[in-house]
This record gives structure tokens, C-alpha cells and sequence, in this order.
């Protein structure tokens, strides 16, 4: 194999970030400090797809990181940011997870990204291609923490993280879906996050909270 | 120009309904938009039948024989929805379960949803129609949560959360595809996510990719499709959301969720060069034939009960594109249809018989027959066709599936049966007693429009007893298209 690029190195790194934020969310219990995990990874999807960008030559990725900076550490952590401020929920925190036993199984789902992902990234030609293990390994992490958090907010924001997730396994097989498609994905996850929005609200006023252990009538008895 | 009709007008239709939607001519208007799209669905269907297949706007946008009847049948069943819903809603407004600034989030919802649905089947565009079918689920979330109540605000969550998740999972199916694709293809423009270019080449695409690619895209795309073990916001999101919903989200999306799995499905075969990706639907279709059979026993809400045959009844049609083949794909778009309209016109008499009886709970609704015969028969007759009775529709495609698993692989056949048995009694033991038995009821303050439902089921009775060579043939020409 030959000796990997200054710009394979950095991008390396920057995948080795996003993990890292990754699992510093599924550690986070409170809420307005989860919201800018979220947001740093944004960030740090935005450099990857910049530097991809350059190297690769690719004009559409800079659109499709200036969409990722204007949409995912701009728009969506300030629209959760004040939601949370108009509930009123700024210092909530989820007390119901068991940490140690979630960080083993996140470790767990890791190793089954990787191998899930080696013989695709084989087939790959992108410089980006190593790197799908990350991708995957971040969607199952962002999974595991929707299923694993009670409040509301939290379900959305391991939601968002998973689309993070997705974003970087798009970039990193593929240099991205084309720009229409990603426009339309774009939009379709602003209204999701619109209508949340609303949920929290009419969530709240029937049930006085936005725990979900709340949200239990429905079930086959 | 007839595509452009049948996808502007729902659109325009959402348009105007937002900004006139609290009138009280918007239910007016309402069915008017949908008649127009169901005209325009027609020329379509006409222009087809004359043309053959076409692609339209480069490419972007694909009609063949399989999608047109789905675009027809959705234009139909979603007027007649409309039409059902003029009245209905009116009574849940004088209920006071509603006000009309919800009606107009209703209705204008209500036109893009269809228009979503008809982007998704109509596109040819792999990443298009996953776009559309997540405007789908968008825009009928706050639908199920329409009543603000309790239940319903926990089924729309639920709707929202399970319903997203799946649909990820088929993004990351849908980048894996176009992955597989490009080196085929070129990235240059959308080649490789168009459907026409990727069934072109669809022997030469990497199996291992593709492999993975399809068991994202299934269970994305099947957990809207309500497959079992990811079934669970069906119920109860059609248990919680108004009766028009119920039907539209029962009758059509479970459809155009099933089209997008059968779509990629076509392509899966091509690359795999196996039967996995038929066998996994079979799997798929079997467990939740069964699961929902079990289930059905336990169900103590009428609206509850029906979305439990849907998922059964999905299982089957999913059971059946499995098997392959002409027969059972002819089979499995016959009852993509009669179980459309069927279900439909059940959830319209269901949503009327707890409106004349005040609640949803299967024990609090008795006598239908002696208050309101039409409510009471069109729930009798309705139940009737979606069990398999002789002389309608559902029993001619079911016994095709039956017969063609008994050719072909006879050890499902018992499963299959013992399924049909279990929900034939459970369904007939919740509805013998709320059609029959004594009441004290009252009748309601609107007249219910219960001629869809008829109308629905003299289509099903028509398809049973005698299906028209010429619509025969196009079934047939729709199911070798599938392979």
C-alpha cells in the first residue's frame, strides 16, 4: 500500500474526531451540551468535506459543505438551542443511563461496523474510502443512543447525529450523492426538525413533560 | 403534459388549500383537486396504454404498466377519500373534536401527501424517491396527531421516530446502490441513480454491494411498508389518526412503500443472480402474515383491528413478489388493488360506526344494523371481502398466491392457511357482534357519504367475479415487468 497523503492523514484524523464525538455523546447526559456535540460534529463533517474538496477537485463538494456549515452548525443547533430555552429544559439531563455498559456496547458496535464495511471500502476508489468504517460505526453509535435516551430531545438529536452518520458514508464511498438529491435530503430534514419542533410543544402540553417513559398508553397488553 | 397534471395539481391544491383551507368550502374544494388529479391520472393511464413505457424530463421521471396502475389506483382511492372525508370531518368538527385551523392544516396536508406519493411512484430516480417518500411520512405525521390528544400525539411520535429511522436505513441502501452504480455509470449527472440505466446494467453491478444495499433498502422501505419485527407505529398510527388518514395511509402509502421495495428488489435479483432477495421477502411476508393473525385476537379498538390486517395483509403481497414469477406477481398486484380499495372503504364504515357509537372500543359499538343499515352493511360485506370471501376480488388473489406457494413451495402453504384461519375468526369475532346485537344509539347529525364504500366494493365484487381481458392483459404485462 502506498504511504497515505498529508491529506489522507488529515482526513483520517478528522474521521477519528467524528468517532470521538460520537461516543462523547453517548457519554453526555445533559441536554444543551449534547445540542453542541452535535454541532461540533457538523463542524467537522464541513472540514472533511472541504478537504475532500480540494484534493479530489470536486466543485459540488464545496457547495455541499457550505450547505452542511449554513444547515448543521448554524441552523439546526440554534433551532434546537432555542427550543430548549423556550421550554425551559436548558439544564436537563438524562439520569436513566447505565454510561459504562452503553460506551462496551458502542465499542462492540464499532468493531462490527469495520468489518461490515471492509469489503466495500475495498471496492472503493475514493481517497475518502477507509474511512466508511467511521461512517458506519457513527450511524450505529447515533442508533444506539436514540434507543438507549427517554427525553424527546434527545431522541431528535441522535436522529440528526445519525444523518451526520450518513452524510460522511455518502462522502466517504462516493464523494456524495448528486447535489439535487442532497438539496432534497436537506430540506426534508429541515421540516423534520420543524415538526419536532412542534412535537415538543404539543408533547409537553399533554403530558407536562418530554419524557417519553410518559408516552407508554399505546401498547399490546 | 399528463404527468405534469397529475404532480401540479396536488401541489397547487396544497397551495390553495393553505391559504383558504379554514372556509367552509374547503372540503369542496378539496374533492374538486382530487377529481382534477384523478382525470389527469387517467389521460395518463390512456397515453400509456397507447405508448407503451416512456420516460419524461430527462429521464428524471419513468411511467410503465406496474407504476401507472398504482398511480391510477392511488388517484382514485384518494378522491374517493375526499369525498368520504366532506362529511366525516364536518361531524368530528360539530363533535368539537377539531377547529378549523386544524382542518386546514388537514387539507392542505392532505394534497401533499398525495402529491408526494405520486412523485414516489412515478420517479424514476432512486434518490427522488426516497426524497418523496420521506415528504410522504412529513407530511402525514402532524395528520395522525390531528386530534391533539393523548394517544394520538404518542402515535404520531412514534409514527415519526420509527418511520425516520427506517427511512435513514434506505439512504444509506440508496448511497450504497449509487455507489455500486457509479463505477458503471459515471457520476456525470444522475445516470446512476436512475432506475432505467441501473436495470440496464444490472448484471454487471458488484453482488457483495449490492447484497448490503437491499438489506437496507427492505427494511427501510419495509418498515413503511409495516413488516413485521418494525411494525409498530401501524396500528397505532391508524388507530389514533382521523378516519380519512387511516384509509389513505392503509389504502396507498403501505402500496408506495411496497412499490419502492419491489423496485429494488427487481434490481437485487439482477445483481445477486440468486433467489436471496426473494427468499428474504418470503421471510419477511411469512412473519408477518403470522405475527399479525396472533395479534389480531387481542385488539380491543376497531381502527386497531384493521391496521392489524393491513399488516397482514402486506405480509402476503410481500410474501407473494417473493415468490416471483408471473403467476404470483399477478397475483400480488391483484391484491395490492382489492386489498386498497377494500381496506379503504372498511376504515370509511369503521370511521362512521364509532362516530354513530362514540367510541373506538370494539365493545362499546353494538347494533350497527339496527341504527344505521348502510354503516352496518358496509362493515359486514367490507369484513367479508378482506377475509377472502367468494365471490370478491380478495378471494381470487389469494387463492392464486395459495395455489402457486403449493407449486412452488409447498411447506408455506400450511403457514399461510393456519394465518388466514386465525384472522378469519378473530376479525368475524369482533365484527359479528358490533353489526348485529341491540343499541341504544343515536343517529347522526349529517347524513354519513357512504357511497364510496359501495363503490369500492362493487370494484372488488367486479374484479372477483369477472376481471376484463383488457385489464388482465395489463396485469399481466405489470407482472412480467417484475420478473
Amino acid at each position: 500500500m502506498a504511504t497515505p497523503t498529508l491529506a489522507t492523514q488529515l482526513l483520517h484524523v478528522l474521521a477519528a474526531s467524528l468517532l470521538l464525538i460520537s461516543f462523547a455523546m453517548l457519554a453526555q447526559r445533559r441536554t444543551r451540551r449534547l445540542i453542541i456535540l452535535l454541532a461540533w460534529q457538523g463542524a467537522v463533517l464541513t472540514a472533511s468535506t472541504l478537504l475532500v474538496a480540494t484534493t479530489a477537485h470536486l466543485d459540488h463538494l464545496y457547495y455541499s459543505a457550505a450547505l452542511t456549515l449554513a444547515l448543521k452548525v448554524g441552523l439546526m443547533p440554534w433551532i434546537l438551542m432555542r427550543l430548549m430555552r423556550r421550554l425551559g429544559i436548558e439544564g436537563d439531563s438524562d439520569s436513566l443511563v447505565n454510561i459504562p455498559t452503553l460506551m462496551l456496547v458502542g465499542l462492540a458496535l464499532v468493531i462490527f461496523a469495520f468489518g461490515l464495511a471492509q469489503p466495500i471500502s475495498s471496492l472503493a476508489t475514493t481517497v475518502t474510502r477507509q474511512t466508511l468504517g467511521v461512517a458506519m460505526a457513527v450511524i450505529l453509535l447515533a442508533f444506539l443512543m436514540m434507543i438507549a435516551r427517554h427525553k424527546a430531545v434527545t431522541q431528535v438529536i441522535g436522529f440528526l447525529a445519525m444523518e451526520n452518520g450518513l452524510f460522511f458514508a455518502a462522502n466517504s464511498t462516493t464523494y456524495g450523492m448528486p447535489m439535487v438529491i442532497e438539496l432534497g435530503i436537506a430540506l426534508d430534514l429541515l421540516v423534520g426538525v420543524f415538526i419536532f419542533g412542534i412535537f415538543f410543544f404539543q408533547i409537553r402540553e399533554q403530558f407536562d413533560s418530554l419524557d417519553l417513559h410518559k408516552l407508554e398508553a399505546l401498547k399490546e397488553d | 403534459m399528463e404527468l405534469v397534471l397529475v404532480l401540479g395539481i396536488p401541489v397547487l391544491g396544497a397551495a390553495l388549500l393553505a391559504l383558504v383551507g379554514e372556509r367552509r368550502r374547503a372540503a369542496d374544494i378539496n374533492v374538486a383537486i382530487s377529481l382534477a388529479t384523478l382525470i389527469a391520472a387517467g389521460a395518463l393511464v390512456l397515453r400509456v396504454i397507447v405508448e407503451g413505457s416512456m420516460t419524461m424530463a430527462h429521464e428524471q421521471f419513468f411511467i410503465d404498466p406496474f407504476n401507472v396502475f398504482l398511480i391510477a389506483l392511488t388517484a382514485l382511492v384518494g378522491f374517493t377519500t375526499a369525498v368520504f372525508s366532506r362529511p366525516y370531518m364536518r361531524i368530528e368538527e360539530e363533535h368539537g373534536r377539531l377547529n378549523a385551523r386544524r382542518l386546514r392544516l388537514y387539507h392542505s396536508m392532505y394534497q401533499l401527501f398525495m402529491a408526494a406519493m405520486l412523485v414516489a411512484l412515478s420517479t424514476n430516480n432512486m434518490g427522488l424517491l426516497w426524497v418523496a417518500m420521506e415528504a410522504a411520512t412529513l407530511s402525514t405525521v402532524l395528520l395522525v396527531s390531528l386530534y391533539r390528544t393523548r394517544a394520538s400525539i404518542e402515535a404520531a411520535w412514534k409514527y415519526f421516530i420509527l418511520c425516520g429511522v427506517g427511512i435513514a436505513l434506505a439512504l444509506f441502501g440508496t448511497i450504497l446502490l449509487y455507489f455500486a452504480a457509479e463505477r458503471l455509470l459515471g457520476s456525470e449527472g444522475m445516470s446512476a441513480l436512475l432506475w432505467t440505466r441501473l436495470d440496464a446494467v444490472k448484471g454487471q453491478l458488484d453482488p457483495s454491494v449490492i447484497g448490503l444495499a437491499f438489506v437496507f433498502l427492505l427494511v427501510g422501505y419495509g418498515t413503511k411498508v409495516g413488516l413485521a419485527p418494525l411494525h409498530n407505529w401501524l396500528p397505532d398510527a391508524h388507530a389514533e389518526g382521523p378516519t380519512p388518514v387511516s384509509a389513505v395511509l392503509s389504502g396507498l402509502l403501505l402500496n408506495v412503500a411496497m412499490y419502492a421495495v419491489v423496485r429494488c428488489k427487481i434490481l437485487a435479483v439482477g445483481a445477486m443472480h440468486s433467489a436471496l432477495p426473494g427468499r428474504m421477502l418470503m421471510g419477511f411476508g411469512l412473519l408477518s402474515t403470522l405475527l399479525a393473525a396472533f395479534f389480531l385476537w387481542r385488539q380491543r379498538d376497531i381502527k386497531r383491528l384493521f391496521g392489524y390486517s393491513s399488516i397482514e395483509h402486506m405480509g402476503i403481497i410481500t410474501f407473494a413478489f417473493g415468490m416471483g414469477g408471473p403467476l404470483a406477481n399477478f397475483a400480488a398486484l391483484l391484491h395490492m388493488t382489492v386489498h386498497s380499495l377494500t381496506k379503504s372503504a372498511i376504515f370509511f364504515a369503521a370511521g362512521h360506526a364509532s362516530q354513530i357509537a362514540g367510541t373506538q372500543r370494539i365493545d362499546g359499538i353494538r347494533g350497527l344494523l339496527s341504527i344505521s343499515p348502510t354503516v352496518g352493511w358496509g362493515l359486514m360485506l367490507g369484513t367479508l371481502a378482506i377475509l377472502g370471501m367468494p365471490p370478491f376480488g380478495v378471494f381470487a388473489s389469494e387463492y392464486l398466491i395459495l395455489t402457486t406457494a403449493m407449486r412452488e413451495h409447498p411447506w408455506a402453504t400450511p403457514i399461510l392457511l393456519g394465518a388466514l384461519g386465525v384472522a378469519f375468526a378473530a376479525i368475524f369475532g369482533h365484527v359479528q357482534p358490533m353489526v348485529f346485537g341491540e343499541t341504544d344509539a343515536r343517529r347522526l347529525p349529517h347524513s354519513p357519504a357512504l357511497l364510496p364504500v359501495f363503490v369500492h366494493l362493487a370494484m372488488v365484487l367486479a374484479l372477483g367475479l369477472y376481471m376484463p381481458p383488457a385489464l388482465a392483459e395489463w396485469y399481466r404485462l405489470a407482472a412480467r415487468l417484475i420478473g
